[in-house]
């Protein structure tokens, strides 16, 4: 898929989040967003996704500009796949339940459809035992991972991840790491944010480096992080790998 | 041994858990103690009990009894209605219409319920030619709850934590399926144990509906003391026609209120 951001500026009261954002993003699988807290990545992803609307400037996805009415981003958040640093399950639904809704409620499968659906992805993905069981029940790990099935199980045209395991012990990173690489090698689309270059790398092709609401390089993944250009992202950089 | 005697009836918090030997003789002692409490009480009262006079008109205060059933679960049942409407308008964006939830629920918890009977009944209902005292006391008891029920409302709703709205937005639920389908199926569960809370209070509340001569349990008592000048036998048997509906009440939201705390 491609980007194209054109002059997009969003402000929250003082603090100006993107300024005057500028960039065609050439033809890519899977686009990593990088930088350092409060710089604007998770601004500009919640943008992405049609969560937030800017005070200024267009974003084309795939050539098709992106219209900021809120009734065209419900279609748009329809069409995509979003997953959060955590919270993302209703902890009054079970897991089945969780994906169940949206499946039923925004999509209109019925719900013989959604529950054979949900028990397929389920099965394949290791969370058959877990179905029934409610969010407190559940590890971190598994958490997201539901959450992850949940925003695969519509079939969205790209899924978008802020920062998916900062919420996670070390162990549970892993466990939904594999699980993006793996819907990576399946040919989706993907979105991540991601404080995790070693990922970044491994599960990019295409990289944005944001820094105080400005993207400051932007390229081909394994050129970005192997041979950065910028003062601010070799400095991010070395500090982010030092340990 | 003293103090393996005290600590019969000592719970610990982290301990082992009461016995119910302990639990029996402590109630057995509560018991004890708060009848010779009333005992001495009544024995230096030179009263002439006359229960006969009160017996002839038990079926008044059996009637008054199932009046103040009536009026409570009315009450409680619109009170939920206005107290769900006004959640939603104090959350509304709509300026005027949040400002008119507030100044209601800050005038009706600011003032008393006698107040408010006396000025919906002789004012209000006057004013709109509302005559039928049953009616008014209904509403005015629905107005009152209803105003509490709304701030339980407004606070479980506001529980729910963003990240559930965002969630919900993100899955592409419109405003009207986030409340359908995540805040109230939470909302409920939170609100079960206040709300019958809040029905024993209405039942105790409908009391003072007495003062506008709704022929409810109290004005009942208070006529039939009218007519045998036996305060006290009139009186007594409206504590425990009271405690009869309160008690099951109360017993029952602890109950619940056990349920949900695990269900969480």
């Amino acid at each position: 898929m491609r980007l194209e951001f054109s002059h997009i500026s969003k402000r929250f009261g003082d603090h100006q989040a993107l300024r005057d954002v500028t960039l065609p993003v050439p033809e890519y699988q899977s686009l990593a967003i990088i930088g350092p807290s409060g710089g604007g990545k998770t601004t500009l992803l919640r943008i992405l996704a049609g969560l937030e609307t800017p005070e200024s400037g267009s974003l084309s996805i795939d050539d098709q500009r992106l219209d900021f009415s809120e009734e065209f981003l419900l279609s748009h958040r329809r069409s995509i796949g979003t997953v959060f640093q955590a919270y993302n399950l209703f902890p009054h639904l079970t897991a089945r339940e969780n994906v169940v809704l949206p499946l039923t409620k925004v999509h209109g499968l019925s719900l013989i459809e959604a529950h054979e659906t949900v028990a397929a992805l389920f099965d394949r993905f290791q969370l058959s035992a877990h179905a029934d069981k409610r969010p407190a029940e559940l590890s971190g790990g598994q958490q997201q991972r539901v959450a992850i099935v949940r925003a695969i199980a519509i079939k969205p045209r790209f899924l978008v991840f802020d920062e998916p395991t900062s919420a996670l012990d070390p162990e549970m990173t892993a466990e939904v790491l594999d699980f993006i690489a793996e819907l990576r090698a399946e040919g989706r689309n993907l979105i991540i944010v991601t404080h995790n270059m070693g990922f970044a790398r491994e599960v990019s092709d295409q990289c944005i480096f944001i820094a105080d609401g400005s993207i400051l390089e932007a390229g081909r993944s394994s050129d970005l992080l192997r041979n950065p250009q910028n003062p601010l992202l070799v400095n991010f950089l070395a500090k982010v790998l030092r340990y | 041994m003293r103090g393996k005697f005290l600590s019969f009836f000592v719970t610990q918090h982290h301990g082992t858990p009461v016995t119910t030997a302990a639990r029996i003789v402590s109630w057995c002692l509560v018991a004890l103690l708060a009848s010779a409490v009333f005992s001495f009480a009544f024995s230096q009262l030179h009263y002439g009990w006359n229960w006969q006079a009160i017996w002839q008109y038990r079926q008044k205060f059996w009637q008054g009894w199932l009046m103040t059933v009536a009026i409570s679960a009315a009450a409680l049942l619109v009170s939920m209605v206005i107290g769900l409407l006004t959640a939603l308008a104090r959350r509304s964006a709509f300026l005027p219409l949040r400002y008119s939830a507030v100044l209601y629920i800050e005038v009706v918890r600011g003032t008393p319920l006698l107040v408010q009977i006396l000025i919906l009944f002789y004012v209000v209902a006057n004013a709109f030619g509302l005559e039928n005292r049953y009616l008014v006391g209904v509403l005015a008891l629905s107005l009152f709850a209803g105003a509490y029920l709304a701030e339980m409302i407004r606070s479980g709703i506001e529980s729910i934590r963003d990240s559930q709205l965002e969630s919900a937005r993100a899955i592409g639920l419109t405003r009207a399926q986030t409340y359908r389908y995540i805040i109230f199926p939470q909302v409920v569960r939170q609100l079960v144990p206040p709300l019958t809370g809040q029905f024993a209070s209405i039942i105790k509340d409908s009391s003072l509906l007495s003062i506008i001569a709704v022929s409810e349990f109290t004005l009942n008592a208070q006529e039939v003391n009218a007519f045998t000048y036996s305060t006290l036998e009139s009186y007594l048997p409206l504590a425990v026609g009271y405690l009869l509906l309160t008690l099951p009440v109360s017993l029952f939201s602890r109950i619940l209120e056990r349920r949900f705390r695990f269900a969480a």
